[in-house]
């Protein structure tokens, strides 16, 4: 597991008052709380109703980096390939490669630094736990929430090997073992920063006479990727 | 200045009007001021004037893969004030518009609660109630920019951003009803959509100004902005207002979401990359004159105007440059000045006809001042995709058209 951030507030208590006062006390409360606290503490206003246990568990579907939320279950990349080969592999490629501009799952290892920077789960994700998650949410990409937790852990263990981040094909991926797993990226994440630019410390910003003469170095409309711009051509740089 | 205006416009317009023939849109009485007009029953939803047209969203067809997993573009350059209406709000989605029936709309919070709740949309309503006119700027606005200019457009480079007032329960009411167990640190939003969008919120955060809305700019959500309920995090990146909202898990650990390792994670020159970049920096950009909306006229008086905003507070100042940054004057914010919301600024002035290259700086209330691309690119590279607040060029041209341009 990672190191998370420090939350700026714990709360210790979960009656109204004890989160109001925490509120006031760190000036987090901009806004007036008057009716928001108007339940009696620790009682709310008795609206909704109990999650059942079945109900909890239909949408309780995500994973973390610990462990915590993964199913009961296994998958080989061998038994990983048929299922990609069937569900995934239209748009990601036979080697998850990915086609046209579909996502990549695969390679790019050593390209963070460079100019054209390739962003896969091999080569930018710091946890396999998102690869669980995400697939068993979203994927396939129109059809989501089909899978089955042994074809999810066949798939996750099938991009592990097309990252070669194991290499055997009967690598068995199953819940006891999931955490063992560790990607290549996961240390380069760092905390936000931020601000993190010259002009934080500059005070009064500079009004008059502040840089020597200007010139143009780009222009948009000389790319004319814009649409209904009337020069068409040039290159485009995509967003993610 | 004003002085200076009104002698040179008696003299240049003045000779005009002297020349001036007869206007027929005066002097010939027009169809709309003798025939009746359409009857109260005609429009039971009102739409804009059919001359309004082109005043739309747009989409960029090479941006993304498909359309369900892409977004649009708020028309900033036809807008004015602050208030984005509802039809006009860009969209961005990572698996369609997900259409929920209201009565099969259901919000669950479980995790770290003294109990699992389960509430309908009615029962939502019966919280008591807080309004917020907040900005919802996509992490990626300006993305495509970082490299260079790119798209030639204020709606294209800044267009990823509204401004509406939110009507909601604060999260602090519906969290007081499930019971917080001591741990709870962290809150997991998740849409309903095939996207199941997830983000991990610090618990602070979400106590402090976050809300489950179902109203915008008074009405129902847009089903494109999540109907019947979405999540709003004031002045940070879009990515975690998730919409169609349907579960809030409470934890003690951040999940690590792919919306927050894959994607919304800044990668810097050294190979490291950000993670949890919430907050949306002070940003402005001038929506008029821009390369969509050129100046019409061929000198004189002339209104630059545009938007400011900060996910850190109010805008404290906006600072015009005619010349490229050489030189500044400051703007005037007009209208409410109100916290992690967009600001209008004008810059009213005497056009010479001359080429100009217009710039916008925007401070916050925390003195932060909008730095230039060359600026952010120094500190970050050109790979970070997403929050890109530079300062913005337009190349005014003697002709009135206006272009994206780079200066150095």
């Amino acid at each position: 597991m990672s190191k998370s951030p420090e939350p700026v507030l714990v709360v210790a208590s979960a009656t109204g008052w004890a989160l109001a006062y925490l509120l006031l006390l760190l000036g987090l409360a901009a806004t007036p709380l008057g009716p928001v606290f108007a339940a009696e503490p620790g009682k709310g206003f008795g609206i909704g109703r109990p999650a059942t246990a079945e109900e909890v568990r239909a949408w309780d579907i995500d994973v973390r980096p610990d462990g915590k939320g993964l199913p009961e279950g296994s998958g080989t990349a061998a038994e990983g390939e048929a299922i990609f080969a069937e569900k995934c592999a239209s748009c990601h490629g036979d080697f998850a490669e990915g086609l046209d501009r579909w996502t990549a799952l695969a390679g790019g290892v050593g390209t963070l630094k460079s100019d054209n920077p390739v962003r896969t789960i091999g080569s930018y994700w710091p946890y396999l736990s998102t690869a669980y998650d995400y697939i068993y949410r979203a994927m396939p990409f129109g059809n989501a929430q089909t899978l089955k937790p042994n074809e999810v852990y066949a798939l996750t263990a099938y991009i592990l090997l097309m990252n070669d981040i194991i290499a055997d094909d009967r690598f068995l991926l199953s819940n006891e073992n999931f955490t063992s797993v560790r990607l290549p990226n996961e240390s380069n994440f760092i905390e936000d920063n931020r601000p993190d630019t010259a002009t934080i410390n500059e005070g009064e910003p500079c009004m008059n006479d502040c840089r020597a003469q200007v010139e143009v170095t780009m222009r948009a409309r000389v790319l004319g990727v814009t649409p209904d711009d009337d020069n068409k051509g040039g290159r485009k740089r995509a967003i993610e | 200045m004003r002085s200076s205006i009104a002698a040179g416009g008696a003299l240049v317009a003045g000779s005009s009007i002297a020349r001036a023939q007869s206007d027929t849109a005066i002097t010939q009485v027009q169809d709309w001021a003798r025939r009746l007009g359409k009857g109260v029953d005609a429009t039971a939803y009102g739409q804009p004037s059919p001359y309004e047209k082109d005043v739309v969203r747009r989409h960029v067809e090479w941006l993304t893969p498909s359309v369900q997993t892409s977004v649009n573009f708020t028309p900033l350059h036809e807008l004015d004030g602050i208030i984005t209406p509802n039809g006009l709000c860009f969209e961005r989605h990572h698996a369609g518009v997900a259409e929920v029936e209201p009565d099969k709309y259901r919000l669950m919070i479980n995790g770290l609660v003294d109990k699992s709740l389960v509430f309908t949309l009615d029962d939502l309503k019966r919280f008591p109630r807080r309004n917020q006119i907040n900005f919802l700027e996509c992490a990626a606005n300006t993305g495509m920019e970082w490299r260079g200019v790119q798209l030639n457009g204020c709606q294209f480079t800044h267009g990823m951003v509204h401004n509406v007032m939110y009507t909601g329960v604060p999260l602090s009411v519906l969290f007081e009803e499930a019971g917080l167990k001591t741990s709870a640190r962290w809150v997991m939003a998740e849409g309903a959509d095939a996207s199941a969008m997830n983000r991990s919120l610090p618990m602070a955060k979400a106590i402090d100004d976050c809300m489950i809305a179902f109203k915008m700019n008074g009405e129902a959500l847009r089903p494109e902005q999540g109907y019947p309920a979405r999540l709003v995090v004031p002045g940070w990146e879009g990515s975690m207002w998730v919409k169609w909202i349907r579960r809030l898990e409470i934890g003690d650990e951040p999940w690590h979401s792919r919306e927050e390792t894959s994607k919304y994670t800044d990668l810097l020159t050294t190979g490291k990359s950000r993670r949890f970049t919430w907050e949306m920096d002070c940003k402005s950009v001038i929506t008029s004159p821009s390369p969509q909306a050129p100046v019409n006229h061929k000198r004189g008086q002339t209104v630059i105007t545009g938007l400011a905003w900060s996910g850190r507070g109010t805008i404290a100042r906006v600072d015009v440059s005619l010349d490229g940054g050489r030189n500044w004057v400051a703007a005037r914010i007009d209208g409410p000045s109100l916290n992690k919301s967009l600001h209008r600024f004008y810059y009213d002035f005497d056009w010479n006809g001359e080429a100009m290259l217009l710039q916008s700086r925007a401070v916050d209330s925390t003195g932060y001042i909008q730095p230039t691309k060359a600026e952010l690119r120094q500190v970050r590279g050109t790979n970070s995709v997403y929050h890109n607040n530079s300062i913005q060029t337009w190349y005014l041209k003697k002709s009135g058209e206006v272009e994206n341009v780079e200066i150095s």
